[in-house]
């Protein structure tokens, strides 16, 4: 009996040591993956085996992201010889994190988000300023009679968190309002229920998203769907307090690495031309997204596709090039902002490292080279037509 | 005879139980009040409008119509694959956490010292956020590479389905192996019976009774677990990714969201039905004793 007692204590001892083995492994294969991916970028020249290069969006397939898919899809990435993975977001992944993990070699995400993040210890590094202007609005029903940020005063104002609200609180400092005592921050969900339930006086939402949504929904007294003319629109970038949203994020650490900056550029140059085919081909970009996965109707995402289009194009000093003066603004904002705890996005400036136009010179100069209209001075705008759900 | 009609009435039973709850639903939609009550400024009644409470009948002919426009498959195609989809990661998570806790139950039957030591930390391992797992575990499977063996992104939500379903199995069947009479277990060491045969031939078969109950919250947590790891990481193809894509389409199309929620709440059903007809196999030749 006492044999078989330690037999069993043994075996338990032995199980509990295999455990521990195959989760101590895990740091080593991390290693080991980086320095692979390092390894194998191949030349630049003939194309033999693709770099693999894996891309983390902020959130899932949609036309928000479709200048990526495009260029998968259309075989630019492929072009440039690379193999490129593209990666959802979700509601709990940080593209930031996932970055500066090294569990991707590029992230989408937006300038005041990731320098928040960069202050924290997260070495990346701004190589593409995609969409040029803000689209996020505060919306509401227009006998609410809010007109400006201004008014926002004695308010239910919505927001989402999670580093989506730092315009409202640029926006309520620059207008003078203690986000604490002048108006009543409502965490507002995904959908706008809550404003068209009257929950929220001004719902945040973003123009190629969550203000279509509204358009898309029936209102119950008229059993037609919402107009424009039903609602007041504040437009953060209109008020002078617009940040920089979508940007593509590089590996800091790795930026020294000639065969990383080299796969880099291909990857800026590749993306503008996907943004620079979605500009010219709305529908067939709609329907890539749409393949893709996305589960958003048909016109909700047309509608989204035009509006991405908006804050791209015409992009004067090129598609992707980081305006000093717009980098600077969403700088000083997020160190000036006061949210409710009286704190600030930034503590202090970010260094002169945190964003470089170098890469995004040498893409568009490739792509000048390919005959890609990427400046886009003759880009007009759609009109679409949304349908009841978006489908 | 009597097990058919045992069957026939709880399926009758259930059924009654889901035509009371649906006409309980429609009936407050009729004279509950469109806008919600409030009281002193609380909202105390929810809202009966069409947005926040769908139509019954809405929410169900939404099965049949296309997901989005232009798209061959309707909903209940989608949400069908979605839940077998989930299904199957459940399984996983429910198979690796029921060994976990009943190795975990036997260690600690066997050495109070395990016990003693182990049970507090299993109690705390329950109250970690669940959300704040799961990109953990994506990351931490994501590094992770044994020889050949590349860590799917499905594992790990599969894992946080583990993660929930071991702790009732641990704890339950903890209780029941050392459930057995005192007289019992004395009349085994009387027989000069070894630990492990005591455990094999007297212990296993009285902690069934408590294993069943563990079990079946095993499955739920296992399904529940998948679900909001499906949700938090974003995996592609399950139930729980359905919910939160069409709850963003909620403000449009609120009946979307429904369906998603009863494809949930049927892989539940499935999994603790597994469970019970898993129990009526073990318990097919125990006397029937009356309980009090």
């Amino acid at each position: 009996m006492k044999k078989r007692s330690l037999k069993m204590a043994l075996a338990g001892v032995a199980v509990m040591s295999l455990i521990a083995g195959a989760c101590g492994g895990s740091d080593d294969a991390a290693t080991e993956d980086t320095t692979a991916t390092a390894e194998t970028t191949a030349p630049a020249a003939e194309c033999v085996t693709p770099t693999p290069v894996k891309l983390q969006l902020q959130w899932f397939t949609q036309a928000q992201f479709a200048g990526y898919y495009a260029a998968q899809d259309q075989g630019f990435y492929t072009e440039q010889c690379l193999d490129v993975t593209i990666l959802e977001g979700a509601v709990d992944i940080s593209p930031q994190t996932v970055l500066a993990n090294g569990e991707a070699d590029f992230a989408i995400s937006w300038v005041s988000k990731a320098l928040a993040s960069r202050e924290g210890g997260a070495d990346i590094v701004n190589i593409a300023q995609v969409f040029q202007r803000s689209g996020t609005l505060q919306v509401s029903f227009k006998d609410k009679n809010i007109m400006t940020s201004a008014d926002f005063k004695g308010k239910n104002i919505g927001n989402w968190g999670y580093g989506n609200e730092f315009e409202i609180f640029a926006a309520l400092t620059a207008a003078g309002l203690d986000p604490a005592k002048d108006v009543t921050l409502v965490q507002q969900q995904f959908d706008m229920a809550g404003l068209l339930s009257g929950d929220i006086d001004a719902a945040e939402a973003m123009t190629y998203n969550e203000y279509a949504q509204v358009l898309e929904a029936v209102n119950p007294k008229t059993k037609a769907l919402y107009t424009a003319e039903d609602f007041n629109v504040v437009s953060y970038e209109d008020e002078g307090v617009g940040m920089l949203q979508d940007a593509i994020w590089a590996d800091g650490k790795r930026l020294s690495d000639a065969a990383y900056v080299d796969t880099a550029t291909k990857f800026v140059a590749a993306s503008l031309q996907g943004w620079a085919f979605c500009r010219d081909n709305t529908s067939a970009c709609r329907d890539i997204v749409v393949s893709k996965g996305s589960k958003l109707g048909a016109s909700h995402q047309l509608w989204q596709m035009n509006e991405v289009n908006k804050l791209i194009w015409p992009a004067e000093g090129g598609a992707g090039m980081i305006d000093a003066a717009a980098w600077d603004r969403t700088v000083s904002l997020s160190q000036s902002a006061k949210n409710l705890e009286g704190g600030t996005v930034l503590t202090k400036a970010p260094d002169a490292g945190a964003y470089t136009n170098d890469i995004v010179t040498a893409a568009l100069a490739l792509l000048s080279a390919n005959g890609v209209d990427n400046t886009g001075s003759g880009y007009m705008p759609e009109t679409v037509v949304l349908t009841e759900g978006g489908n | 005879m009597k097990f058919v009609r045992r069957i026939a009435y709880r399926t009758f039973m259930f059924l009654l139980t889901l035509v009371l709850l649906v006409g309980i639903w429609e009936l407050y939609k009729k004279v509950g009040p469109q806008d919600g009550g409030m009281l002193f400024g609380a909202r105390v009644l929810p809202r009966a409008n069409d947005t926040a409470m769908p139509h019954v009948s809405t929410m169900f002919s939404r099965y049949g119509r296309p997901e989005v426009r232009g798209s061959d498959k309707e909903i209940w195609q989608v949400v069908l694959s979605g839940a077998w989809f989930s299904l199957r990661l459940s399984l996983v998570g429910f198979f690796l956490g029921t060994t976990v806790g009943i190795g975990l139950a036997v260690l600690m039957a066997r050495f109070t010292t395990v016990r003693r030591g182990l049970l507090p930390y299993l109690v705390m391992s329950q109250t970690v956020p669940l959300i704040a797992l799961a990109p953990l575990v994506v990351s931490w499977g994501g590094k992770l590479e044994i020889g050949s063996f590349v860590w799917p992104r499905w594992l790990s939500a599969s894992i946080l389905g583990t993660f929930l379903a071991f702790f009732p199995v641990a704890v339950g069947t903890l209780r029941g192996l050392t459930s057995s009479p005192l007289a019992a277990v004395e009349l085994m060491s009387s027989y000069a019976a070894s630990w492990r045969q005591t455990l094999f031939k007297l212990r296993f078969p009285a902690a069934v009774p408590f294993m069943v109950p563990a079990l079946k919250l095993g499955a739920s947590g296992a399904v529940v677990g998948v679900v909001v790891a499906e949700i938090s990481t974003g995996l592609k193809g399950g139930i729980g990714r359905l919910i939160i894509e069409y709850a963003r389409e909620a403000t449009g199309d609120p009946a979307k969201v429904f369906t998603a929620v009863f494809g949930a709440a049927a892989l539940g059903l499935t999994m603790s039905g597994l469970v019970a007809f898993f129990d009526l196999y073990l318990m097919r030749n125990r006397p029937r004793e009356t309980s009090t």
